[in-house]
């Protein structure tokens, strides 16, 4: 989340969309329940389905599953040919005025640079700023250049009639209208509005793309840094960001730091590239100081070992030949035969993965797998035939699997991090059942057994294990608190702050502007430096106190970055410094410094007449409408149907096949055979979780269990009366892929839709049914969902998809 | 209504039978100080700690009876929200209110198991036995298959052939350890469920 | 909460010892801030350490399929298509209602076995319940169940354990939209006044407060966007009454039945309160529900919650 769940109550207008709020995070929507209450607030919300979130909105209107770009491109045309956009925002913190290379262009469904063979852009050269002679990125103030950014966006949404928007996304011209004429009224500087996803928007082939066409329409509005405002990401678990926050990523190391590619073999360049320099006077770019946090990283991971003249240990990192390792890469990989042991830490991939036969099948090529979990997960029992739900002989599954029982959260201290970006701790309240042990215990059990057999009997690079430091006070069981303080970080000698004050050595940093790359500091996660300072834990704060009103509660845990609750909020303010508006005040400059309800996401002591922008981390300061050479699949969002069309057309680019679905989308190369088409599978389907469960989790709760306690998918009326279902009755949902069978609920909240002049039939299928649990036992719903993804995230297309329905 | 005969002759006979006595005013009256259930948690210890499901991070309070003196297992036996958590104020989702029959699910795993190769069924083993051969695994495999430089004498120090998929719901101390181990064998296949 | 704190009891003459004035308390439940996420629910039972079967699906989001003696509380899903044509969702919490003039304790033959708090819980003892299940006759709400364990009446006690140490009963606490509030019945209609205000103003021009005369007024009241048809609502009833047969018992009746004390007398007389008078040709017939209303078969003591419309058959 850009903002916070509490923060939710500032706003006046709130878009569910992408996501079900109320039923997936129900004490997080609480605040969209208070704002209306106390704010007169209005809540739309936009999906496939009537949802729990819609049952208690002031509009819904529906959607098909995987057209959101449409809907927010007609919405960002709208914006801009009538004018509803917050100007001096825009004009001020965003890149509008920045002049694109001539050799960008879109034609026809393609950005330039395009390698049909290779599926990719392999030539992103235009996507970006022309540079002046000064090193900076060009501009034109007047947006009156026609390669200036905001004259490409124009241009680029141009296409987006509520006509043709309306054809895509099958919701009526009527209805679109209203909502878009809804959240114009947010671009008043006094009003905002929120937007609330989830995995509703990013499980697509696009769904990058449809999440940064929202934050577009959020800097038109400029509602990005405002109280109530943002573009809320609603986290699916309890500790997913905090495991994002510390890189558990093929690719990342901890606080969104890369590793290096096989090309990278020299250090400095390693860092320089990383370091950004500034792309226009005056801006901040945070990454500069890249090599601080890096260096700062290898000191906490391998002590004295990282010096200088080894690069801070730069060859005890693995380097990457391909983007990344993702999740999909290696099942693609197992099912060659390219991996021989595995290892699922609380994760249960059969279920959670796309692709349930393909994954088991990869699963079954393993020569070893370790579980480890608190619960008896499918994923574990992959090899044990469960009748129709997992048919399988046991007797050709020739992997050895060890699992290892966990404790859960009750059972030991120790961070989460939330979707508002706070480390909250928690404490122990019990032992765990049996012989269960903690994640902590069995990774040091595992390294110090692996640690003695490299250095009684040698073995392929034993260094980077030999020399990782371990200074733990009991080696087998390290300490939540002493962890905790090494990724907050300590001095390693003295150092002195920029302040002038002095932190000895083996004292807490208390920031991350106290990091150095000289080897003088050790921080495991910059991002996390201030959570565990001199002055304590900070994560066990609980003052609650709002002294402002604003809902920031600056006093309970602790956020990063350093403590700040709302990010970008230096754009809370206008140019002056001032608040937009009483009413949103967040942070403000009062003559000599920046301060306010919430702490400055900008250099504090930075007056607003030096024109520094806001948006300190990129190296432009300002916001990018623009992606550059971020994205796969292009620099703007572009409408793609999902690799499984109902439709078999883009009606974008009724011309052009090669830009159907997602030119630059991630797709193996023996997936394609086990896709679908409408003529055989004719519904669009979407999945999803309900209120009732968590996940594969609570099936195993009984009290649960009650609540949901059979597989069920639900059919719009109108279908069902022409397949002769009846609520109650058992039905057979196909894919391409597999089948399940389930119970029918018949519903009016799924209503057909028209979609380029024809009606395409929408299934919801929920996914908390498996094998094993105390529900009763169904399929795994993943059986059905094809094994691709997109371009950028990996993330399966878990949300659109094709099936066919029949009555049993 | 439509009670049938039968059903009403065992109405009639069980509310006789218990009725007649009662109801010539003779019940005795001092069952009326336990009109109300005993209050269960006056002397339980309470624990604050977190929600381990979705990313909205609610505050709990666990109750565990034991006073956590040497001699008493802590038993957790009711979960609230906590009234004092800036974000769900002591209000609990179904999932969060029902986190006591997480803790205690039938399917809670107690001991390390091996499945062994084409078997049908777990064995019970320790967990040195369990830790051993894990990690004997690792280093067969690491040793075999590590690439130290890649085809064009570039140092990579990557092991492809292991993978490692992390959790979503453990705390960031057993994430930053697992990183920090996993990283340091020189492992890529790894992962976690931010995507899914 | 002690003796003096009762000022009804069920099949007893004698003058509670009420001796203290407490302030009425009520739950309020706010229809249109309800998600249905079934929190309270869950709640519920694990405050009361209640766990129901694990049932079936049957089409709907109705889980379990009904209240039982062990679900005292159930979201009840209703798809309502409006006269503009738009869907809405109605969710209702069902349970009891904790009635100022409660049915189910004017009914009940067994001293004690029912009580009336001075604060508006309406709380059963099952150390004093028969399991004759009058008190399911008696509530116009349909809310009390007979146990099949143990052959008594089970129902929302309000959580007067917590409400006695000056907690909030646990659906409250939970809920996580704030739609089931709870306070002293005073400043629960203040606040079910406010939120009328805000529904009117966003167009549910009936939006009103459910504290029905008929029972005297609830200790669990709704707010509802549709307060002139609270039928919609799952079959809320729209104007509750106590069978007028039901006060006769206690009042005229009693100390007749008391003197006579003959089986066939009383045996007849609540047959008559229960169907009419007998008919001849009425034996085993099975029932057919209506599923858009929730009935429940008043065939009490073989009625089982998990065998909706008594047909008990067992899924594929």
């Amino acid at each position: 989340m850009t903002n916070h769940w509490t923060d939710i109550a500032n706003a006046n207008l709130i878009l569910v969309m992408g996501g079900n709020a109320a039923e997936a995070h129900p004490c997080g929507f609480k605040w969209v329940t208070e704002a209306k209450a106390h704010n007169k607030a209005r809540l739309i919300v936009v999906d496939p389905r009537f949802t729990r979130t819609a049952s208690v909105a002031d509009y819904y209107a529906p959607i098909r599953t995987g057209t959101d770009i449409a809907f927010m491109g007609g919405l960002i045309n709208y914006l801009l040919s009538n004018d509803k956009i917050q100007h001096e925002y825009v004009h001020n913190y965003t890149d509008v005025s920045f002049i694109v290379k001539a050799g960008f262009t879109f034609e026809d469904g393609l950005f330039s640079g395009y390698d049909a063979d290779k599926r990719s852009y392999t030539d992103k050269s235009g996507w970006s700023y022309e540079i002046g002679e000064d090193g900076f990125a060009k501009v034109d103030p007047t947006l009156q250049d026609p390669r200036c950014v905001f004259q490409l966006m124009k241009q680029h949404y141009s296409r987006y009639t509520p006509e043709l928007a309306s054809q895509v996304c099958g919701m009526p011209v009527d209805s679109m209208r209203k909502i878009w004429e809804e959240i114009a009224t947010c671009s008043q500087p006094g009003k905002t509005m929120t937007i609330l996803y989830a995995l509703g928007w990013t499980q697509h082939s696009i769904g990058s793309q449809i999440i940064r066409s929202a934050a577009m329409v959020q800097l038109l509005l400029g509602n990005v840094g405002m109280p109530g405002g943002g573009v809320n990401a609603l986290r699916g678990h309890s500790n997913i960001q905090g495991l994002t926050d510390l890189g558990l990523l093929s690719n990342l190391l901890p606080g969104y730091l890369t590793l290096p590619s096989d090309a990278e073999q020299d250090y400095n360049a390693f860092i320089a590239k990383r370091a950004s320099k500034p792309l226009r006077p005056g801006q901040l770019s945070y990454w500069q100081n890249y090599g601080k946090f890096h260096v700062s990283l290898m000191k906490a991971w391998y002590g004295a070992n990282a010096t200088a003249e080894n690069n801070w240990g730069y060859d005890y990192l693995p380097k990457l030949d391909i983007p990344g390792y993702d999740v999909l890469k290696m099942f693609d990989m197992m099912a060659k035969e390219q991996v021989n042991g595995y290892f699922c830490q609380g994760f249960n991939p059969i279920a959670a993965l796309p692709d349930k036969n393909r994954v088991t099948a990869a699963l079954s090529k393993l020569k070893w797998l370790v579980v480890m979990d608190p619960l008896a997960t499918e994923t574990s029992e992959f090899w044990r035939n469960a009748g129709p739900f997992n048919d399988v002989d046991s007797a050709n599954v020739q992997t050895e699997v060890i699992r290892l029982p966990t404790t859960c959260f009750a059972e030991e201290d120790g961070s989460l991090v939330n979707s508002s970006r706070w480390l909250q701790w928690h404490w122990k309240g019990a032992e765990g059942p049996g012989q269960a042990r903690t994640d902590v215990w069995i990774m040091s059990a595992l390294f110090l057994r692996l640690r003695e057999r490299y250095q009684k009997e040698g073995g392929a690079w034993a260094e980077s294990i030999l020399k990782l430091n371990w200074p733990y006070k009991t080696a087998h069981e390290p300490t939540p608190e002493e962890i905790a303080k090494e990724f907050n970080g300590y001095a390693v000698a003295d150092v002195t702050d920029a302040s002038g004050a002095t932190i000895k050595a083996g004292q807490q940093l208390g920031a991350f502007a106290q990091l150095k790359d000289d080897g003088s500091t050790a921080s495991g996660c910059w991002i996390f430096c201030g959570s565990w300072t001199e002055q304590g834990n900070q994560m066990a704060r609980r003052d609650n106190a709002d002294p402002f009103g604003m809902k920031q509660n600056l006093g309970w845990a602790w956020a990063w970055p350093a403590n700040r609750r709302i990010l970008y909020n230096r754009a809370s303010a206008d140019v002056q410094g001032k608040p937009w508006s009483p009413e949103k005040r967040l942070v403000w400059w009062n003559g000599k410094a920046w301060g306010g309800t919430d702490v400055p996401d900008f250099k504090a002591d930075v007056p607003p007449e030096a024109g520094m922008n806001p948006f300190i981390m990129n190296p432009e300061g300002v916001a990018r409408f623009f992606a550059l050479d971020k994205m796969a699949e292009g620099p703007f969002p572009e409408h793609y149907e999902p690799f499984e069309t109902p439709i078999g057309v883009n009606p974008m680019h009724p011309n052009n096949k090669k830009a159907i679905s997602n030119p630059a989308g991630r797709v193996f190369d023996s997936v394609w055979d086990t896709l679908g088409q409408a003529k055989d599978f004719p519904y669009a389907a979407t999945t999803y979780r309900l209120t009732e469960h968590f996940h594969f989790w609570t099936k195993h709760c009984p009290i649960n269990a009650i609540t949901q306690p059979e597989q069920f998918v639900e059919i719009g009326e109108v279908l069902a009366k022409e397949k002769g279902i009846a609520a109650g009755d058992r039905v057979r949902v196909s894919s391409k892929r597999g089948h399940i069978e389930a119970v029918a609920v018949v519903t009016k909240r799924i209503r057909p839709l028209q979609v380029n002049n024809q009606t395409v039939h929408q299934i919801g299928i929920p996914l908390h049914w498996g094998f094993t649990g105390v529900t009763r036992h169904g399929y795994l719903t993943n059986t059905l969902v094809p094994f691709l993804g997109d371009g950028n995230t990996q993330t399966p297309e878990s949300k659109s998809f094709l099936v066919n329905v029949e009555k049993i | 209504m439509d009670l049938n005969r039968r059903q009403f002759f065992k109405v009639a006979a069980i509310g006789l039978g218990g009725s007649s006595l009662a109801a010539l005013g003779m019940a005795p009256t001092p069952a009326f100080a336990e009109q109300v259930r005993h209050f269960k948690l006056a002397h339980t210890k309470e624990t604050r700690n977190t929600c381990p499901y979705c990313s909205v991070g609610c505050g709990l309070i666990m109750y565990s009876q034991g006073d956590a003196a040497k001699n008493v297992a802590q038993n957790i036996i009711h979960i609230e929200g906590d009234a004092d958590h800036p974000v769900n104020r002591g209000t609990l989702c179904p999932k969060g209110a029902g986190l006591l029959d997480f803790i205690h699910s039938p399917n809670r795993l107690q001991y390390p198991q091996v499945r062994k190769p084409g078997s049908k069924e777990w064995t019970r083993i320790s967990w040195d036995e369990a830790l051993d051969r894990v990690a004997d695994l690792m280093k067969a495999d690491r040793d075999a298959n590590f690439i130290e430089k890649n085809a064009q004498g570039q140092t990579v120090n990557r092991w492809l052939s292991v993978g490692f998929l992390a959790a979503s719901a453990s705390s960031n101390e057993a994430g930053y350890m697992t990183h920090k181990v996993i990283r340091s064998l020189g492992m890529l296949g790894f992962d976690n469920q931010a995507r899914v | 909460m002690a003796s003096q704190d009762i000022i009804a009891r069920s099949a007893t003459t004698t003058a509670p010892p009420s001796i203290r004035q407490q302030e009425e308390v009520a739950k309020l439940i706010d229809t249109t801030k309800c998600i249905g996420c079934k929190a309270c629910q869950v709640a519920c039972s694990e405050w009361n350490e209640l766990r129901d079967e694990v049932g079936h699906s049957y089409g709907t989001y109705d889980n379990p399929h009904d209240l039982g003696a062990e679900t005292w509380t159930l979201m009840r899903f209703t798809e309502h298509e409006n006269a503009d044509g738009n869907l809405e969702w109605l969710i209702r919490k069902d349970g009891c209602m904790h009635c100022a003039d409660p049915g189910c304790l004017k009914a009940c033959p067994s001293p004690g076995a029912i009580i009336k708090h001075a604060n508006g819980i309406v709380d059963f003892n099952q150390d004093h319940c028969i399991g004759c299940g009058y008190c399911i006759t008696g509530c116009p709400f349909n809310i009390p169940r007979i146990s099949q364990k143990d052959h008594k009446a089970y129902k929302c006690t309000l959580c007067s354990d917590r409400v006695a140490v000056g907690l909030e009963p646990a659906c409250v606490k939970t809920c996580p939209t704030g739609a089931i509030v709870f306070g002293s019945k005073e400043d629960m209609k203040e606040h079910a006044a406010e939120r009328i205000v805000d529904l009117k103003s966003r167009g549910f021009d009936n939006a009103g407060l459910y504290d029905p005369d008929g029972v005297g007024g609830t200790h669990v009241m709704y707010v509802l966007h549709h307060a002139d048809q609270p039928k919609l609502y799952a079959g809320l009833p729209d104007q509750p009454v106590i069978s007028p047969l039901v006060g006769l018992w206690k009042g005229v009746s009693k100390p007749l039945a008391l003197l006579a004390m003959g089986a066939a007398v009383l045996a007849g007389f609540f047959h008559y309160v229960r169907i009419g008078p007998n008919r001849v040709e009425e034996d085993e017939h099975p029932s057919t529900p209506d599923t858009s209303v929730h009935v429940v078969d008043p065939a009490v003591h073989v009625y089982d919650p998990h065998k909706p419309g008594g047909q008990g058959e067992e899924r594929p």
